[in-house]
């Protein structure tokens, strides 16, 4: 074999194969960002690096479509550079920022710049573009050009899209070039002002509650005009029994709908809350045990098809404050796949192969982002990961700049190995050998 | 004994702690009849009390206590929150802290902010007021005035009327007496009282002339003025005719009722001027701070 430059033979994995859903034995051999072939590739004749992956598994890279990178604006709080580094240790190859940076990204300019602070680091960032120009729900930003400059959907995440009209207007004008537009739904005339969940936990605690209904109207209305228009619409981040519900019922009936939910709201409760402890303050809040069950359940029926961090940072002097003043969010990439192992493949809630398909498949598939599939001729791009070793999560070893946790001490299952994308390779665990 | 260093609230807190708070109070309540009103317990001792919220009545309550205590006391007032200010809660008080203070009391708006402070202090925290979730000791002298008066809060039938969704005081009482073995039952419009109330072990009405006929105490919490027009209830006169103690329903009950008031009173609002004057001749709101 003659010798090629940025050659990598990844030895001993257990590789997943989409076509049939099973993790096979095999190696990887990858040249100039390529995977050139899969199955049984001896070494003796290869030049470039050799990287043993001792039996451990191998997904197509991981992708995160709903996380906040903070920059432009906030670069104290995280910057894509730190994002991105956090994405890493989370095993993930692709994140998708939302656009409620500041300024936020609502143009063509931002886009790039996003896109080209993003384009030699080893994670794809597609930026999300901004509904509504400055997010002020006023009228609609410049989707086709942002889609040109390489915006992958449309949210004005952290708001909702709070006029009926205008989300018509969104879903019909999206539709033309086949982009979902992302909603965070939340009725903010019944939130405003309130601080957590309101149920028997914020009636004890006198915090002010954010009814569950304050979604689910914007669910039921985002629905109803996703019909209507024919559009799709991506619900972000849900948190309720109803939204669940009404988001099976509705895909039943062909609307284009998909879904997405978060960790913590299928880990914790709102009884969380009972420490005040600012990192439980987030946007949908904590809800309840019920809620918690049907998400699970939506989770294993498809009704959900995507999990994602919502990845928020906020600095130590922001969060530490008093509850109901502090901002909402939390992090998460960094312990993301940690929680899923822990609570949805150890307690056989999803098979591996449905985790991959929601933190996969599925957000590569709404996003248009192209065949994942570990084939020859498509990019490398996979992650390595095992799904038994137990670890204690540290937010003092986070990559990410920020350090609001809510999950600080907690004993994880499922380590990441490794990520491989854009022809480079990150590992912390696994060495590589030169072969020349 | 008490179990913890701190007084954040009733939640959880045993009968044996507060019988045994209650008792100590009593014992105490004997040193104001005495020529010098004072006692050195608390001699060397030095307090802070810090009010993020305005207060006339508690803020000078805990201030004589500590005096008659012999504590040493600064007081700090600001009415801002601390984001207005521009210094954290936490900056704050770790300041105060640095100056070698032993015990702090605060006031605050928002809920858990006493909580906040006992994490990030070495400091005893006493809670004075934490947004609408507790007033630890505001309950405690309810209590307290109800024990002298009855001998046992064991069964005895209270009712709290009026705005409960952002009541710290109520939720200290509902605590405390469900502790205490009392029957607690609330009353008030439904747009006033927090969801899963019921499950804190109270019974929950809207038509208050049919529970006031069953209860052997009312307290009666303040309508806070700012909340008209919000959209919770059409008006203060609508809300005096459905849910004020008035004149002609303190008449129609026809017995003993004793009539509570945290203070400061709205009269002709939640209570009418003179079943309030009523109560201030007969002592029942004595122990209100």
């Amino acid at each position: 074999m003659k010798p090629r430059q940025n050659s990598f033979l990844f030895k001993n994995g257990l590789i997943f194969n989409t076509a049939n859903s099973q993790f096979e034995k095999g190696d990887i051999l990858v040249v100039e960002g390529r995977i050139e072939k899969v199955g049984t590739i001896p070494s003796e004749d290869f030049v470039g690096s050799i990287i043993d992956l001792q039996e451990k598994y191998v997904a197509p890279g991981f992708v995160d479509m709903h996380v906040h990178l903070r920059e432009p604006g906030r670069e104290d709080e995280e910057t894509i550079e730190s994002g991105v580094a956090a994405a890493m240790a989370g095993g993930f190859t692709t994140v998708c920022c939302m656009p409620n940076t500041e300024p936020p990204i609502d143009n063509r300019g931002m886009v790039e710049f996003i896109k080209k602070k993003a384009k030699n680091l080893l994670v794809a960032v597609h930026p999300i573009g901004a509904v509504t120009k400055g997010r002020r729900g006023e009228e609609l930003a410049e989707m086709g050009d942002m889609l040109d400059a390489g915006a992958v959907a449309f949210s004005d995440d952290g708001l909702p899209v709070a006029s009926s009209e205008l989300m018509r207007r969104a879903l019909e004008y999206s539709k033309m070039f086949d982009i979902p537009i992302i909603d965070h739904c939340e009725d903010l005339s019944l939130s405003e002002g309130r601080s957590m969940n309101e149920s028997f936990t914020s009636t004890q605690l006198g915090v002010y509650g954010i009814p569950s209904v304050a979604e689910n109207i914007v669910v039921a209305r985002d629905l109803m005009l996703a019909a209507y228009t024919g559009g799709h619409v991506h619900i972000a981040h849900v948190s309720t029994k109803d939204a669940v519900a009404m988001i099976r019922e509705a895909k039943k009936r062909g609307v284009r709908v998909t879904c997405e939910v978060t960790p913590h709201h299928f880990v914790l409760t709102d009884e969380v809350v009972k420490s005040f402890d600012t990192n439980t303050k987030v946007n949908p809040p904590l809800r309840s045990q019920a809620d918690v069950e049907a998400i699970l359940q939506g989770l294993q029926d498809g009704t959900i098809d995507v999990i994602v961090s919502d990845h928020a940072p906020h600095s130590i002097e922001e969060k530490q404050v008093e509850f109901d003043v502090a901002p909402f969010g939390l992090i998460g990439m960094e312990t993301s796949f940690g929680l899923i192992v822990k609570h949805l493949l150890e307690p056989k809630v999803l098979t591996p192969a449905q985790v991959i398909e929601k933190i996969v498949l599925n957000p590569a598939r709404i996003l248009k982002l192209g065949s994942k599939d570990l084939t020859p001729g498509n990019p490398a791009d996979f992650t390595v990961f095992d799904m038994d070793s137990e670890w204690t999560v540290d937010v003092n070893r986070f990559k990410s700049k920020s350090r609001n946790c809510p999950f600080d001490g907690w004993q994880l299952r499922g380590m990441i190995h490794g990520v491989f994308n854009k022809g480079q390779w990150w590992s912390e665990s696994l060495s590589s050998t030169k072969k020349i | 004994m008490l179990s913890s260093r701190h007084l954040l609230g009733l939640e959880g807190m045993s009968k044996e702690e507060i019988q045994l708070i209650l008792d100590t109070a009593t014992s105490f309540k004997k040193v104001l009849e005495r020529p010098i009103p004072k006692v050195p317990t608390l001699r060397g001792t030095t307090v802070a009390n810090l009010f993020f919220e305005p207060s006339t009545r508690t803020r000078i309550s805990f201030e004589l206590a500590e005096k008659r205590l012999s504590a040493d006391l600064v007081n700090f007032s600001a009415s801002t929150s601390s984001v207005l200010k521009g210094e954290t809660l936490r900056d704050t008080a770790r300041n105060i802290e640095a100056m070698k203070v032993d015990m702090v009391v605060i006031r605050h708006s928002s809920p858990g902010a006493a909580h906040f402070l006992a994490n990030c202090l070495d400091s005893a925290i006493i809670n004075a007021g934490d947004g609408a979730h507790e007033h630890p000791t505001q309950a405690l002298l309810d209590m307290l005035t109800l024990r002298e008066r009855f001998g046992t809060l064991a069964g005895l039938k209270v009712l709290i009327v009026g705005d409960i969704e952002h009541s710290r005081v109520a939720r200290s009482n509902i605590y405390g007496l469900n502790t205490m073995g009392a029957e607690v039952a609330i009353c008030g419009p439904a747009t006033l009282l927090p969801v899963e109330i019921e499950h804190l072990g109270v019974k929950v009405y809207h038509n208050l002339d049919e529970i006031l006929s069953q209860v052997q105490v009312v307290n009666v919490l303040r309508i806070q003025l700012e909340r008209q027009g919000k959209g919770l209830f059409p008006s203060l006169r609508e809300y005096r005719q459905l849910f004020g103690i008035t004149a002609e329903r303190f008449k129609r009950v026809g017995r003993e009722l004793v009539i509570m008031h945290p203070g400061p009173i709205n009269r002709g609002v939640e209570i009418d001027s003179e079943v309030a004057d009523l109560l201030a001749g007969g002592g029942e709101i004595r122990n209100v701070e």
